[in-house]
């Protein structure tokens, strides 16, 4: 069967198996594989992207599901050379290791400061406890997801300013 | 939930700030991550290429009566299935494992773990391959399974291994260290004794990419292209030419970005052997990834060990020895990873932090009808079973003398003019200084305050739970006097190559597995030469490219490969010496160094910085005698010793009275590696084990029913934490360094893998002392620590 959806703002036709996940038609139909395929069973939330703005789990969609509406990727996420505030933030709060559940969360944390502009903890903890990392213990993740919040990720279209050095990070505790 | 301290912004970001060695900068394999372009196994795509997918078996124990082929070969985008009498015509239906034994590719006789490779489909797309395998007809004879580790032994048990010559029953191996006989001298003399079976369930790595690979056999120049999630890249390709008879020359291994491997992608599964021969089977590319239920019914599990734990000490806290004996789960065939002279890994550091007077374990593995594995799941070759039984039995020691389980352990630690500490396993402790950690724990903890808040909730019936432990690891495997897998010392190699222009090439036999190998190893060449990291590009992961080296498992890529880049390092900067010497006009004992640059002593303007050398190597500078055209070293590093991190962690935990709920409310982890070369990621590797430390405690486990179904083969049956399971952890450091070690540097990858478990445990058990609970084995789910207070646990199996 044809669909036909727009992905990352580009609009993208292609024939596919009526059965095919939404997740394979990502990575093998059309070759972005920023999208991670980990569980099969909605767990993990590494094959998440956002469908009209609201995360999904691609693993669980179908690709037929998805005609005529809007997906956004990992690969949608900078403009051009300028990474989102939330890309920024991973990387400054160390939000990521092995960078395999990173585009979900990504997308995820994307979604939420749409919404919410300022998260505290709990919302952001809550916003992303359908998606597993088993390499930060999850708050990094969550430190990312702030510095993002503070430098204007939650308003819409702002251009992302890298910020001026500040304080030193929060020191370890060291003994005395 | 603690609230989360508003961090201001880092000051890496800008470059006047960055340091040219250690300290805290961002990481250079970030920037392709976060753009989604990162490239796994999954994303390798060549012309041609083809799918496949293995059939397993549903049963744990059965024989193969008949498999029928007929249809599956018939769907029209199928192009090969392999059954195990297919592997037997070529010599491949088994594969020798990393234990002296043998385990089967595609099952042949019998199956022996439900999940069991059983036939593989060749097929255009991955989901066609799925579809032929619904396809394949086979016949099964059932057979009674060992399921109960306790009972694998009994006289009537079924011999799980009829494949092997004079195997009459599922014993593996007997093990033992310390002295018997002066350890059970010193307890038959204690004024205590305390005992527990302890039991550290089955639990699995569980990263968040599977397993696979892409085979890509040439058929024309005979070379394997092996795409593979490997974290032992080169040792694979050893292993794959002395298995597939395939020369090592023609055999390369790529291991590209990694999604976590945790222990998990150290083996060589059927899998990959298997797209490796339908790549030679059908002239063409093969993937082969697993899904989930794969990778958690099949692939390296961890742990399984069933301890009892005895511990002998004075009424007034002083341990005197401790000693165990341990049934070993090593599932149908022995495939654990670990050195070959230590079959139980280094489980004999069970001795813990403690000056002790004698220490006695002995080890016996047995055959069950469960996955092949073992050592796995960041535990630095079974030093997670060792802590997790040590630091179990103090609290109940503690539990016993009513003392202070705080208290007791100050008491009884190595104190720092014993270092270097020989324990009574025959480990030589490198360094350590226990007692600032732990009180540096107990500070940020507010120990005391906890301890009046538990007395007031327990007053009205509340539960709450404090819960220490002070771990010692065992890491860097390992000098090759002591230490081989299958007759490879377990050294590693780096390669340091300055260019031209002065920016750098540093190539390893380790491989990342989200470590960030790529900023951590620039690092350390960075401090050594004053490259900055920026300028220094880190090649791992492909065999063609690297040094031969063991890889990356039990933490030990900074202690060995670390050790392999700094002196590498020192090399090219006594090169580099000789030929600025040459430059200079002068001679090399007449120059200085500062970071980056030699220059004549009393006259600091006048020198050459690393830049200019490496140009005068490569240009028309008249080299010294003996001295090459080039800035370049390579060194293979064997340790010295291993390196012993150390910790202290405490655990506050919250327990529903009328549910079971276990509520991890505070989580302070204090930790020693060493020399710290980027705090950043130090944080982030004890963020991680912490979190698998919470998981392992509070809620994963690969169980089994009396069938020998897995109970924990999805992710809906193996529960992981989420954001919501764990705290903001609170983190602290003190700093002992390696005394062998070229930077001094002792890894940190595993420590909160290993010291976790027990703290979060027995914060559980602290929590239930009012029911009159001693001990509790993992998980502490609701359930059982409902059970628990009701007084009738049950073992997890």
């Amino acid at each position: 069967m044809q669909v036909t959806m727009t992905v990352n703002g580009a609009e993208v036709t292609r024939d596919v198996e009526p059965r095919q996940l939404l997740v394979h038609f990502l990575r093998d139909t059309l070759g972005l594989t920023g999208t991670h395929w980990g569980c099969d069973t909605s767990n993990c939330g590494t094959c998440v992207v956002l469908v009209d703005g609201e995360p999904v789990k691609s693993c669980t969609a179908l690709a037929a599901m998805t005609a005529g509406h809007e997906v956004r990727t990992v690969e949608g996420l900078a403009d051009g050379a300028t990474l989102d505030p939330v890309q920024q933030g991973f990387m400054e709060e160390h939000g990521l290791q092995c960078g395999f559940c990173t585009p979900g969360m990504m997308l995820t944390a994307r979604a939420l400061l749409d919404r919410d502009p300022d998260p505290d903890e709990q919302t952001i903890r809550e916003a992303i406890s359908g998606q597993i990392c088993r390499c930060t213990g999850y708050a990094t993740i969550v430190r990312s997801v702030r510095w993002a919040a503070r430098h204007g990720a939650g308003a819409a279209a702002e251009a992302p300013a890298i910020p001026a050095p500040a304080a030193p990070p929060a020191a370890e505790e060291v003994p005395a | 939930m603690t609230e989360l301290a508003e961090r201001p912004a880092n000051p890496a970001a800008t470059a006047a700030d960055r340091p040219i060695g250690f300290g805290r900068i961002q990481r250079k394999e970030d920037p392709r991550f976060v753009r989604g372009r990162g490239r796994y196994v999954d994303d390798i795509v060549l012309p041609g290429m083809l799918h496949g997918a293995i059939l397993r078996s549903p049963m744990a124990h059965a024989r193969l009566v008949s498999i029928d082929t007929t249809e599956a070969l018939a769907h029209p985008k199928v192009h090969a299935v392999i059954t195990g009498r297919d592997l037997e015509g070529l010599n491949l239906a088994w594969a020798p494992t990393l234990s002296a034994d043998v385990q089967a590719v595609l099952a042949t006789a019998k199956v022996r773990f439900q999940g069991q490779e059983v036939a593989f489909v060749v097929a255009d797309d991955r989901y066609a391959a799925r579809d032929a395998l619904e396809l394949i007809d086979v016949e099964y004879e059932e057979l009674p399974p060992v399921v109960d580790v306790r009972r694998a032994l009994d006289p009537g048990a079924p011999v799980i291994r009829d494949d092997k010559e004079g195997q009459t029953d599922n014993h593996i191996f007997d093990w033992e260290a310390g002295d018997r006989a002066e350890t059970d001298a010193v307890f038959a003399a204690a004024e205590v004794v305390v005992s527990e079976e302890v039991v550290y369930p089955r639990v699995h790595p569980a990263p968040m990419e599977t397993c696979g690979a892409v085979a890509d056999y040439d058929p024309v120049d005979g070379k394997l292209t092996l795409y593979e999630t490997t974290q032992a890249p080169h040792a694979h390709r050893t292993l794959f030419a002395m298995v597939a008879g395939i020369p090592e020359h023609k055999i390369r291994v790529i291991s590209p970005d990694i999604g976590g491997g945790f222990g998990n992608k150290v083996g060589i599964y059927p899998g990959y052997i298997l797209a490796v021969v339908g790549s030679i089977v059908t002239g063409r590319p093969v993937k082969w990834m697993e899904d989930r239920s794969e990778n958690l019914m099949s692939t390296s599990f961890a742990r399984d060990y069933v301890m009892r734990g005895e511990v002998a000490a004075t009424r007034d806290g002083k341990i005197l020895a401790v000693r165990t004996q341990v049934l070993a789960d090593h599932g149908a065939f022995n495939a654990t990873a670990q050195p070959t002279k230590y079959p139980a890994g280094f489980f004999s550091i069970f001795t813990g932090s403690y000056d002790l007077q004698a220490a006695h374990c002995s080890v016996t593995g047995v055959y069950t009808n469960k996955a092949p594995g073992g050592v796995a799941y960041a535990c630095s070759f079974r030093v997670t079973e060792a802590v997790y039984l040590v630091e179990r039995m103090v609290d109940v020691l503690a539990a016993e003398l009513e003392m202070d389980p705080a208290e007791l352990r100050l008491r009884n630690f190595i104190r720092p003019e014993q270092f270097p500490y020989k324990n009574k396993t025959g480990w030589e402790y490198d360094s350590g200084d226990y007692e600032p950690t732990m009180q540096l724990a107990l500070r940020m903890a507010g120990y005391e305050e906890l301890r009046r808040e538990q007395a007031e909730k327990r007053s009205r019936g509340e539960l709450m739970g404090i819960g220490l432990s002070f771990f010692t690891e065992t890491v860097g495997a390992g000098p090759r006097k002591h230490m081989d897998i299958v007759g490879l010392g377990m050294a590693d190699g780096a390669e340091v190559r300055v260019h031209p222009t002065g920016k750098a090439v540093v190539r390893l036999s380790v491989q990342s597995q989200g470590q960030g190998h790529e900023t951590t190893f620039a690092q350390i060449l960075a401090e050594e030469l004053g490259i900055p990291p920026e300028d220094i590009d880190v090649v791992h992961g492909d065999t063609d490219q690297t040094p031969f080296g063991l890889g990356t498992y039990g933490s030990r890529s900074t202690p060995v490969s670390g050790g392999a880049v700094a002196l590498a390092a020192r090399k090219v900067k006594e090169k580099a010496r000789a030929i600025a010497a040459a430059m200079l006009e002068t001679r090399p004992e007449d120059l200085e160094w500062e970071k980056g640059r030699w220059y004549v002593k009393g006259d600091p303007g006048v020198g050459k910085t690393i830049a200019e050398i490496a140009l005068g190597a490569h240009g028309t500078v008249e080299l010294p005698e003996g001295i090459d055209g080039n800035l370049d070293a390579e060194v293979t590093y064997d340790p010295p010793n291993l390196t012993f991190p150390f910790g202290a962690y405490v655990c506050v935990v919250d327990v529903d009275r009328g549910t079971g709920k276990v509520h991890v409310r505070r989580f302070v982890a204090v930790d020693d590696c060493g020399t710290r070369i980027n705090p950043m990621i130090i944080e982030g590797q004890v963020h991680g084990g912490l979190a698998d430390g919470v998981g392992m405690a509070l809620m994963e486990f690969i169980g089994f029913d009396e069938q020998g179904n897995n109970l924990g083969g999805s992710f809906m049956d193996y529960l992981i934490p989420t954001a919501m399971e764990v705290p903001d952890w609170e983190t602290g450091h003190t700093v002992t360094p390696s005394p062998h070690h070229p930077i001094g540097a002792k890894g940190i990858g595993e420590s909160a893998t290993v010291g976790s478990p027990p703290a979060v445990v027995n914060a559980v058990v602290d929590a239930l002392a009012p029911f009159g609970v001693r001990h509790m084995d993992m998980p502490c789910t609701p359930a059982r620590v409902w059970e628990a207070m009701q007084g009738r646990p049950t073992p997890p199996i």
